[in-house]
């Protein structure tokens, strides 16, 4: 699970004498040449600077493309195995972007088509749960948070009971209950039990930007609840949101390819790392290299977005600067 | 037209209503919205009361248990002020925190609704309103907020954040004219109009709360609530902020309810001060009148405690030095609610809460000392001149 | 109950007769912080002494050094984005900056203490403050508990909080903000420093609490005759307790006097500025003398004098040539003891 209480242990760092005389300093001030810098442009102009944010962003580039467009990578079709001559062979590490490269699996299927085509499945699998839980679970913390009272109490303990209950088992039972295992399903499933997090965390921001004294000149000056939810408090509430939500895509590409090592993901005939990798078991021991490139895939992919989102949270959180 | 009916009997006529602090309210019962917003719209001659506050009071329940909430007491933030406003002036509120002066002036924005009590607004009570004839109230009272850098959305940009007001009351200004508006507003408050664009961040603290007037000013208000406006500024930037603030009184004809802990600020831009303690208002009156002239102890205190810029006075000056803390709203002293840490307090203190009306013993004399003091035992007392 | 006391005219303060050497001295500091848009000169060469007894008073405003100075002198400063590339803090003739951690933690706390404006996130909130207390003799003087306890009473009532002994065992949020200040007061004495730093202990009380605890603080510098640098914007409350001042801005003393040379005839326009541009309590003024212009820009400060875009009396030196620190005198020549003022005009600012 993404790790929730990172962003706010972090911002306690410098609770110790903070140079804040330096910290005014800076808008003080601006000359007329000064450009206009909003808060999200100043994130991005902090991003920019930052290498681990290249990395991660040329990865993920790279990784969408291979989801959007694997026929451009290779011309093996990840389906077609040929038993007779192919079956578990090595590696041809030379032989870069051909049906080789990466060797034959059980079946005599090219593993490098399958860890091309296994990409759509995996991004998909990530991006799609993370839209889903942001959407349930921000919507549901904002109006908690928000809102307060009756509708926080109900909001809060429904949380708290999905939250109590194992992600990955509860996760298990539920797509259990479905026999064909299409994307969506297990999209579906993950998000069934994954918004709370975000729920919590949108509460909590939702909470703080609601006390905020913009938020009461806007209440001051007859706002209605849409144009204070939507203009001052969803703005200022949304960071700590994106970073949980960043980091989370990773950890979702991950349960996937844990369910369907454990047969209950994607399964055949779709193509996925995790089905490869849960296909790969039996070779494990002499033919290593058939979960290697997947498995490799896997980390290389949830490695780039934990690495986006910790950049995101530092460019994003001030006190850090 | 909206019907306008005087009342013959002062509203909920307690004795601390009887006093020139308080005049008659001519009570506007408005049978249509319609009325009630041309009411609210219509002119108040300079010096006439445009805002009547009675017998206000707000208690926040203190409550415990997380599901089953039950009430245990009440923080009695303010408990029972009167006080009225009149058309040009500034009136000055000060008191220590907890004292219920915030809360007044949410109460005011009916940003709090009261507990119990009255606020005419030209003749309407503001707390019972709604709709249309409480959004044109809003549109009319309008303040400026202490902490420059939290009222101000810091993902906005300074043009969305003083032409909001325009968006929130699209009947001040059409679409076509708010950025020529935006950029009068900007000029007006000695910013360049060419920082329209900017965001918040790149303003230093004197320059945002020059925003936050503008926003304050965007739709023509007639009354400015400032709570503490200038107190999170530098020192130097706190005189630009209070003269700009005297300039547009004077270029808008408004009147200011400002709200301060910084007792010599609040006599530099007052015409008249009340000051606060535990929510009520222990002594009010012309400026003149609560600084050369007080008659409370605790605004003998309050005053006497002020640091004077001038190390001159360190010898001979005389200083009242209360001893404790503030009590706590929530369980306040019987009586009056100075009496524990006040050096005159005797046994009437404890049993009789003292009213808010000029001491007998200057009653019809002609002394400056003849104003409103909520004290058993009143006595002028000069602790500033000293 | 309410006292009401003339203050009787301070006696003359004790100086350390020995060897004349000052409690601590700041001799050319400079602190720079290393931030994204460039680096912050937060303290330019800034000189100060304190000697045992004697108040010392910077004034200034936000972004003018005086925190920070503080800071670098009790070390607690956050480096990175801090750095001091020179300068020397020397502590009884020492200099602190060349000193081992180990030495330096000896002297933090022990012989120089600071207390802060904010005393709620200063004490730790789920340990009572007897326990907080406590610690300070419990660490360095390794005094049994129950010792230490006792200790702490003996302190509360020192900074006279009522019933010290009831509530010893009482957390922080439990008292009120100018009890928490006592406390903090209680917390910097307890190893009887030699100096105090207060970094604006009063701002954030509220002004009947406000005197009691300067009164307090005043009353145990005397009492222990110590040194104290009192760090405030407020020109009121310097008035009150300092001996000398120094005025602060951008990170350079623009001015340095005795407090009541200082108020009476100033020598800076900044602290001309300042004194005019406050409201009085005792007479109501016409319209405020106002500084025109905004605090400066620390990574932009201006050339030559740093005040010189806010100045009124600006001439062309002032952008091109940075005014030193340099003695005032009478119109005649006859030198005024404590006096310096860091302005090209001084002459005409303090005789014209």
């Amino acid at each position: 699970m993404p790790d929730v209480t990172k962003t706010k242990t972090d911002t306690a760092v410098d609770a110790v004498a903070p140079p804040t005389e330096v910290a005014t300093a800076p808008a003080a001030g601006p000359a007329p040449k000064e450009k206009s810098r909003s808060l999200w442009g100043d994130a991005w102009y902090d991003l920019r600077h930052r290498p681990m944010f290249w990395i991660a962003a040329v990865l993920l580039v790279l990784l969408l493309a291979i989801a959007a467009f694997p026929g451009l990578f290779t011309s093996a079709d990840p389906r077609d195995g040929d038993l007779t001559n192919h079956f578990l062979s090595k590696p041809q590490l030379t032989h870069f972007f051909q049906a080789d490269w990466f060797g034959y699996d059980v079946q005599g299927r090219s593993i490098y088509a399958r860890v091309v085509y296994g990409t759509r499945a995996s991004i998909l699998v990530g991006v799609g749960t993370t839209v889903v839980v942001t959407l349930v679970g921000g919507t549901l913390g904002m109006l908690a948070g928000y809102f307060g009272g009756w509708i926080d109490s109900i909001i809060s303990r429904i949380t708290d009971i999905f939250f109590g209950l194992p992600f990955l088992l509860g996760t298990m039972v539920v797509l259990n209950a479905f026999t064909e295992r299409k994307v969506y399903v297990v999209i579906g499933a993950l998000a069934f039990l994954g918004w709370t997090t975000i729920t919590r965390v949108m509460r909590s921001s939702v909470i703080t930007a609601k006390q905020a004294d913009y938020v009461v000149a806007a209440r001051a000056l007859g706002a209605g609840t849409r144009r204070i939810l939507l203009r001052h408090v969803l703005p200022n509430a949304l960071a700590p949101t994106i970073v949980v939500a960043t980091i989370a895509l990773g950890a979702y590409i991950s349960a996937e390819a844990t369910l369907s090592y454990l047969g209950l993901g994607l399964a055949d005939p779709t193509v996925s790392w995790g089905v490869d990798i849960s296909s790969a078991k039996d070779a494990i021991r002499d033919n290593p290299h058939v979960m290697l490139f997947p498995a490799g895939m896997l980390s290389l992919t949830v490695f780039a977005f934990i690495m986006l989102g910790d950049a995101v949270r530092d460019a994003l959180d001030p006190k850090l600067r | 037209m909206a019907e306008i009916r005087k009342t013959d009997e002062a509203v909920d006529a307690t004795p601390a209503d009887a006093t020139p602090n308080v005049t008659e309210v001519d009570v506007v019962e408005a049978a249509t919205e319609e009325a009630a917003v041309a009411a609210i719209d219509a002119p108040v001659e300079r010096g006439e009361p445009i805002l009547q506050v009675r017998n206000l009071v707000k208690h926040f329940p203190l409550t415990q248990g997380i599901l089953f909430k039950r009430q245990i007491g009440a923080v009695k933030a303010v408990d029972g002020v009167s006080f009225d406003l009149y058309q040009g002036e500034t009136l000055g509120i000060v008191g220590e925190s907890g004292c219920g002066k915030s809360t007044v002036a949410k109460l005011l924005m009916t940003l709090e609704n009261a507990t119990a009590g009255e606020v005419f607004y030209k003749g309407q009570d503001i707390t019972r309103l709604s709709g249309r004839a409480l959004k044109a109230v809003r549109r009319n009272i309008q303040m400026v907020f202490q902490d420059p850098y939290t009222s101000l959305n810091p993902r906005m940009t300074v043009g969305d954040i003083i032409g909001e007001p325009f968006e929130i009351h699209p009947e001040v200004a059409p679409k076509g004219d708010r950025r020529r508006k935006v950029r009068e507003l900007l000029d007006v408050v000695g910013l360049n109009p060419e920082y329209i664009n900017r965001y918040p961040h790149q303003f230093s603290g004197g320059q945002r709360q020059r925003i936050g007037i503008a926003r304050g000013l965007a739709l023509n208000p007639e009354i400015i609530i400032c709570d503490e406006p200038v107190s999170a500024l530098d020192v130097s930037v706190q005189a630009q902020v209070i003269n700009l603030m005297e300039k547009l009184q004077d270029e808008f004809n408004l009147s200011y309810l400002f709200i301060a802990h910084d007792l010599s600020i609040v006599r530099h831009i007052s015409d008249r001060v009340g000051v606060m303690y535990l929510g009520k208002i222990a002594e009010i009156g012309t400026d003149t009148e609560i600084y050369d002239h007080p008659t409370h102890p605790y605004t003998q205190a309050l005053l006497s405690a002020v640091p004077v810029p001038d190390p001159g006075s360190r010898e001979g000056r005389e200083r009242i030095i209360l001893t404790g803390d503030v009590p706590s709203p929530a369980n306040p002293p019987s009586g009056c609610r100075f009496r524990t840490r006040c050096w005159k307090a005797q046994d009437k203190c404890a049993k009789e809460v003292p009213l808010l009306a000029i001491p007998e013993r200057f009653a019809g004399a002609d002394t400056p000392a003849a104003h409103e003091s909520a004290c058993h035992f009143a006595e002028e007392k000069d602790v500033v001149h000293a | 109950m309410t006292t009401i006391e003339k203050t009787a005219s301070a006696p003359a303060r004790q100086r350390e007769g020995d060897d004349g050497t000052p409690l601590l001295e700041v001799r050319d500091l400079h602190v720079e912080f290393h931030t994204r848009d460039g680096v912050a000169k937060a303290v330019n060469g800034v000189n100060y002494s304190v000697h045992a007894g004697e108040t010392l008073a910077v004034l200034g405003e936000s972004g003018s050094g005086k925190s920070v100075t503080a800071q670098a002198i009790m070390g607690i400063l956050d480096m990175p984005p801090g750095k001091i590339p020179q300068g020397q803090i020397l502590f009884r003739g020492e200099d602190m900056l060349t000193m081992s951690n180990e030495e330096r933690r000896k002297i933090r706390g022990r012989r120089i203490a600071m207390i802060f404006q904010d005393a709620l996130s200063s004490l730790n909130p789920v340990l009572s403050v007897g326990y907080q207390l406590g610690e300070m003799f419990r660490v360095h003087q390794g005094l049994s508990k129950k010792a230490a306890k006792a200790k702490a009473i003996e302190l509360m009532d020192r900074v006279r909080i009522p019933a010290a002994k009831e509530r010893v065992g009482d957390y922080p949020h439990q008292f009120s903000g100018g009890m928490r200040q006592r406390i903090m007061i209680a917390m910097a004495l307890a190893l009887e420093p030699d100096l105090i730093i207060a970094d604006e202990p009063t701002t954030a009380l509220d002004v009947t609490v406000q005197a009691q605890v300067m009164d307090l603080l005043a009353e145990l510098q005397r009492e222990y005759n110590m040194g104290l640098i009192l760090i405030t914007h407020d020109l009121g409350v310097v008035a009150d307790v300092a001996d000398k001042i120094a005025v602060m801005y951008a990170g350079r003393i623009v001015e340095t006097a005795p407090v009541h040379e200082l108020y009476k005839r100033p020598a800076h326009p900044y602290t001309q500025g300042l004194l005019e541009s406050i409201p009085r309590l005792d007479r109501k003024g016409q319209e405020l003398y106002a500084i025109k212009g905004l605090p400066p820009n620390l990574l932009k400060i201006p050339t030559g004098c740093a005040f010189n875009p806010r100045c009124p009396k600006a001439q062309d030196i002032c952008r091109t040539d940075v005014p030193l620190l340099e003695p005032v005198t009478e119109q005649d020549g006859t030198p005024l003891p404590g006096r310096g003022s860091a302005c090209h005009f001084w002459k005409e600012t303090i005789h014209g």
